[in-house]
């Protein structure tokens, strides 16, 4: 069932993400025109109470309209790197060779990024699953697994994030990415993966 | 377990004079309920069958048609099914050949099915070296069976039940009748009564199964709907231990099977693979509450007693010795997964394997002289068996796909453990102690894996 939700979660999350992104696109593109008139208005009903000329009035209008699509524009940016960010630190996977735990330098610099981005979302806690390949015993699958999300978290924990923040689950071999019985989906499928709780 | 009170099975025709006076003498131990030990003294005078040989010839066995006694059509059926049981079971064993009945030259259904009726070089003569005769009464729905197993060179009786039941336990009365058959060879009583529990995939989730010895009538007993793995009976076989991730992460469950109750251990990290202790109410599992993975025993309701290991790093899968005083296991200490021995009483600690850097999944043979387990090597994965001192590795699986997780039947003939030998699905195979007569035991949708073995036997 558990994995079921996951999968779930996953696409959910995914498709939302999509449709998310697309929306504001297109709002971006409809409503330029729209700001412009409003902001028209305003400087219009604002006409009686100054003494500035037209030309001066449309050249402030102008600036003030400018600088506060700059606002929303770097606003939005601001939405969509936070949002990119959050997305990588949920796809990108930290990977393993066969029958170790070991954190690959590789492994390191991930997880580097992903304290980083944990400092900067104090409010977000963290399930970390440990995975193997399907090679190897079930049972000791299940323990591999397990040292692996703990490598990681260790790892997070002596960059400085708060240990309550991080909790950790093994799946063993129960949860391949790549269901094929070769090195490469191997290779995948050897792998600690970060969700957000 | 209606049928043992529905079954009612008495000893008959016990001719002394073709009787093994040592064979005699070791069931007498037996009844009289001497210490196991003692008894085993006693039939170990016994020239049995060694059937933990891989080198075993197999015994050609002869079963020709039953008797019938009133000749109904309803029990010609019976007959006809109780005998395709029976020759199922004894083919099942590995160590009995049955033989072709187109070479037979006699009909004891028509001539008689007591010794005295039998002209044993009719059966000798096609390479019989045991027989079995068989009479079938129906009375209303209840059915009496006649069952005789003869030695045919020294033309003697080596047992002889009879059983009486209702028509639809006649599995279970042939089966109780190949014990005998079993007793009567190797002095064990055999497979015949065990179960298997193993994990399925046949409905989307791995829960957990149980079938006869022979993969007939497998149920789901699980249903967590959740990832459920690692199946352990108790040595009674009245509890299984199991881990599921019905909370979301991998925690032990502990179920009565007959009963709907039993306990959970759901500590902190990983609650895992158990294995029940011989002859106790206690269960050795690996779990990780500390921070670090250790092998604890505890009590059948979950509370622990103590640990057993005390190292950094993966200690996992316990499995006890048959007398429940020493545990073998997998640790990576020494930087790969290897087995190691641990006296419960002593502490003294011992490395069992040393070839390749990954052995596995151990399994301790009934007889405790042996220890089964994974090993792999140049990237496949097989079985072995190796010596509890370490010596005599053997490999008993090759050239077949991936082979895990060895389970011993309770007679320590046979092996059960999961292949990809087919397709790349993993299921579930049998094969002799030896790794010999290797094949599939249940036909089951998905994949299966994950076998343990219920030790009882009678």
């Amino acid at each position: 069932m558990g994995k079921r939700i996951g999968v779930n979660l996953l696409t959910a999350l995914l498709v939302a993400g999509l449709f998310f992104t697309v929306s504001c696109a297109k709002k971006t593109v409809v409503s330029e025109p729209e700001g412009t008139q409003v902001e028209k208005e305003e400087a219009t009903s604002g006409e009686t109470g100054t003494k500035m000329t037209e030309d001066e009035m449309t050249a402030a209008e102008k600036a003030k309209q400018r600088e506060l699509e700059e606002q929303r524009l770097k606003e939005q940016r601001e939405q969509e790197a936070k949002k990119a960010a959050k997305a990588r630190f949920v796809n990108k996977k930290i990977h393993f060779e066969f029958d170790s735990s070991v954190l690959t330098a590789q492994a390191r610099e991930i997880l580097k990024e992903k304290a980083g981005w944990l400092e900067n979302n104090q409010g977000e806690d963290v399930l970390i699953e440990g995975h193997c390949d399907e090679r190897g015993t079930t049972e000791y699958n299940l323990a591999l697994g397990e040292r692996r999300a703990k490598a990681a978290r260790d790892f997070l924990i002596n960059m400085g994030i708060a240990p309550d923040r991080l909790s950790y689950v093994s799946f063993g071999e129960e949860k391949p990415l790549d269901p094929g019985h070769n090195p490469q989906a191997w290779s995948k499928n050897r792998r600690a993966q970060f969700v957000i709780k | 377990m209606v049928l043992r009170n529905t079954l009612k099975a008495m000893r008959f025709t016990m001719v002394k004079q073709v009787f093994s006076r040592r064979l005699c003498m070791a069931v007498l131990a037996l009844f009289f309920l001497l210490p196991p030990g003692l008894g085993q003294v006693q039939a170990d005078d016994i020239t049995y069958l060694d059937i933990g040989n891989p080198f075993i010839r197999k015994i050609p066995l002869a079963a020709p048609k039953f008797k019938l006694f009133t000749g109904s059509d309803a029990e010609k059926r019976d007959a006809e099914t109780a005998r395709r049981i029976l020759k199922e079971a004894l083919d099942f064993t590995g160590y009995i050949k049955i033989i072709n009945e187109r070479s037979f030259m006699a009909n004891p259904a028509e001539e008689g099915i007591t010794g005295k009726d039998l002209h044993f070089p009719d059966w000798t003569g096609i390479g019989a070296e045991l027989l079995v005769t068989g009479g079938v009464k129906l009375e209303k729905d209840r059915v009496r069976l006649y069952l005789r197993l003869f030695d045919t060179i020294e033309e003697k009786l080596l047992a002889g039940k009879v059983y009486t039941g209702h028509r639809e336990d006649l599995r279970v009365m042939v089966h109780r009748f190949c014990s005998e058959i079993s007793y009567a060879l190797t002095g064990k009583w055999g497979i015949f009564r065990s179960k298997i529990a193993f994990v399925s995939k046949s409905k989307g989730n791995k829960e957990i199964y149980m079938c006869d010895f022979d993969g007939h009538n497998p149920v789901k007993i699980t249903d967590h709907k959740s990832i459920t793995l690692s199946p352990a009976f108790s040595s009674d076989s009245e509890w299984i231990a199991y881990t599921s991730y019905d909370q979301g992460k991998p925690d032990l469950y502990i179920r009565n099977i007959r009963e709907k109750r039993g306990s959970i251990v759901n500590k902190e990290g990983m609650n895992i693979s158990p294995d029940w202790r011989p002859g106790r109410f206690e269960l050795a599992a690996a779990m990780s509450f500390s921070g670090d993975q250790e092998i604890y025993l505890l009590t059948g309701k979950g509370k622990i007693i103590k640990k057993v290991t005390d190292s950094w790093g993966i200690d996992v899968s316990p499995a006890f010795s048959p007398d429940g005083k020493k545990i073998a296991f997998v640790s990576k200490r020494a930087g790969s997964p290897q087995i190691y021995i641990k006296s419960l009483e002593t502490g003294e600690l011992r490395r069992l394997t040393f070839k390749g850097n990954y052995n596995t999944s151990p399994a301790w043979s009934p007889s405790g002289e042996r220890i089964a387990y994974v090993g792999v090597e140049n990237g496949s994965i097989n079985i072995f068996t190796i010596r509890v001192d370490g010596g005599y590795p053997v490999q008993l699986t090759k050239d077949a796909g991936d082979n895990e997780d060895p389970a011993w039947s309770p007679d320590g003939s046979m092996i059960v453990f999961t292949s990809s030998r087919e397709q790349g699905i993993l299921r579930l195979y049998v094969m002799t102690a030896g790794g010999g007569e290797q094949r599939r035991l249940l036909k089951l949708k998905g994949s299966q894996m994950d076998p343990d073995w219920s030790m009882v036997s009678k």
